[in-house]
């Protein structure tokens, strides 16, 4: 197969973005329109903001990206679009650009998942990277444990029952005064703190070794909050965000290794937002290191929520005739390996 | 002069293919598919059973708003998506001003109600002076009553129209004290021909943006921004 490039758009939560990406590795332009600054006044996403931001900011993204890439419209070979999990409302903006987009401009459209974009984003930076390998996906929506079997085929086989970590990386960070978002602040003030400091419970799951839960945490922080509170005990929020964050961080290092020997993969990938933790990316390398598995990681930039990653995973999804139709409906709650 | 126009600011789909003195096509459905489903395949059925390309298109018009607030970002995003393709304009249409267009030529007052939950309306006022429509009160969201005070104040016979006619039907019948009458239903819904009778009139004065510009007027914050604004108007 000849080079392909695809103009892929990403507007499931609050950042507006586009690429344009070849043969589903090579990263041509890769625009992203953050809100953040936005949503910050109100404590976190407004998916009612978020839309109306993405309807003003597509067309600038989306024409910012083919300029980058110099690629004129007419040279792109395929157009990918997130069409779930995510807000509906944002996502819908995405998926009506970008059919419209296709149709006018005569591209075949290919629906992408948009967990599917954050694993492939690994295969941008690391060539030689090819499935079967473990993703750990973790981020504000999402913790699912990954078995990347083969391109576009996924087995998940460990899930949170609660809050995903980046959930509660954002309410624990609240409750510290830190403010939204919680993952990048709780991971600076952490680094001054004392990772031992307080005993925080390591949730396990009876019946399922592999799955998460992190509300239990994250009650157990507010707890002691509360309690210090009540002693008038001063409060070391370094060591409170420390201890929190070790304890997310050794549940999910240690089930992936579970995985890992349980499937007998030696490779092992982190994907999501909370993948460009620093505490996460340094026990989870850490851990591989000490058994001998290759580890996989996006660089920061492509573990927040982009374009690229889309257009990666649009690619594998092309080569295996995935299209979709004018029809294409945005579904918020989109399963990873359903179609 | 081609133009393409769109509808999708409540229940009703609506998509029309308008030139000067023609009405080349127009589709409308009034069910609960979603406007992500049925918009861009009826724009693709139209288009097809016309023979027309779509790069014979001179511009896009959608019906700009009020309206649902995902409704209007559909027809919003596929008017961008196709005028960033083909590199047109889009031509932005207020919605009540288009609603009101279905009663062309009627000597009454012309009063349509979108029903905008939150006990108000998106309402204005107009009428016919010869072939133009003439605005007495501009698209807004007020309370159903507010807009009553305004036509009993004009005093002229009214028409109603739109999916806020069944929701106030009885505070009408009880509070207006003009002349009324109710639009029947193959006028009383949003049509992008209707909309399309308005775009070539804004098309020919250049009343026009560009795909990147474009975006839907709610007349509306959003719920937590108003909520934000009520919380600081209390501390002040």
């Amino acid at each position: 197969m000849e080079d392909m490039l695809i103009l892929a758009i990403e507007s499931s939560c609050d950042e507006t973005a586009a690429a344009v990406v070849r043969s589903g590795r090579e990263v041509l332009s890769n625009v992203i329109y953050s809100q953040i600054d936005l949503h910050t006044q109100f404590g976190g996403v407004v998916p009612e903001i978020a839309s109306r931001k993405h309807i003003e900011k597509i067309n600038p993204v989306i024409t910012a990206a083919l300029a980058e890439a110099d690629v004129p419209l007419e040279h792109i070979d395929a157009i990918a679009v997130t069409y779930g999990p995510g807000l509906v409302g944002a996502l819908l903006v995405g998926v009506a650009e970008a059919k419209a987009l296709a149709y006018a401009a005569h591209k075949p459209l290919i629906p992408v998942h948009h967990i599917e974009g954050h694993i492939s984003a690994n295969y941008i930076e690391n060539k030689e990277l090819e499935p079967p390998f473990l993703c750990m996906v973790v981020s504000g929506g999402h913790t699912h444990l990954v078995r990347v079997a083969d391109y576009g085929e996924y087995e998940i086989l460990g899930r949170t029952h609660d809050d995903a970590a980046g959930e509660a990386f954002d309410k624990v960070a609240r409750a510290i005064g830190l403010g939204y978002p919680g993952g990048p602040k709780v991971d600076k003030l952490a680094r001054e703190g004392n990772p031992d400091a307080i005993a925080f419970p390591r949730a396990h799951i009876a019946g399922s070794p592999l799955d998460f839960s992190f509300s239990g945490v994250k009650s157990a922080v507010l707890n002691y909050l509360n309690e210090c509170k009540m002693k008038q005990i001063e409060i070391n929020r370094a060591d409170v965000a420390a201890s929190f964050q070790k304890a997310v961080v050794d549940v999910l290092v240690d089930h992936t290794m579970q995985a890992a020997e349980m499937y007998r993969i030696d490779k092992v990938a982190l994907a999501g937002g909370v993948a460009s933790n620093s505490a996460l990316r340094e026990a989870m390398a850490g851990a591989c290191e000490k058994r001998g598995y290759r580890f996989f990681r996006p660089s920061p930039g492509l573990c927040t929520d982009n374009a690229a990653m889309i257009g990666s995973a649009a690619y594998y999804e092309y080569l295996k005739g995935s299209r979709a139709g004018l029809d294409l409906n945005a579904i918020p709650n989109l399963k990873l390996g359903e179609r | 002069m081609m133009i393409l126009v769109l509808e999708s600011s409540a229940l009703v789909a609506s998509a029309a293919l308008v030139t000067e003195d023609k009405l080349v096509g127009e589709y409308t459905t009034n069910f609960k598919k979603t406007h992500s489903q049925t918009l861009l395949p009826m724009v693709d059925a139209l288009l097809t059973m016309t023979g027309i390309a779509v790069e014979d298109l001179d511009a896009i018009a959608v019906s700009g708003g009020p309206g649902s607030f995902t409704g209007l970002r559909i027809g919003s995003a596929t008017a961008k998506g196709l005028a960033l393709a083909l590199d047109i304009p889009i031509i932005s249409i207020p919605t009540v001003d288009g609603l009101a267009c279905n009663l062309y030529g009627t000597s009454d007052v012309i009063c349509p109600l979108m029903d905008a939950r939150r006990s108000q309306v998106y309402t204005g006022l107009y009428t016919f002076e010869g072939d133009d429509m003439v605005c007495l009160s501009r698209q807004k969201a007020v309370a159903v009553d507010d807009i009553i005070d305004e036509i009993n104040a004009l005093g002229s016979p009214v028409i109603f129209l739109g999916d806020g006619v069944p929701v106030f039907r009885d505070r009408i019948k009880e509070r207006v004290s003009v002349p009324f009458r109710f639009a029947p239903v193959h006028l009383n819904a949003q049509r992008a021909g209707a909309v399309g009778a308005l775009a070539v009139k804004y098309y020919k004065q250049g009343r026009f943006q560009t795909a990147d510009e474009h975006k839907p007027d709610y007349l509306r914050l959003s719920q937590a921004e108003r909520e934000m604004a009520e919380k600081k108007a209390q501390k002040a």
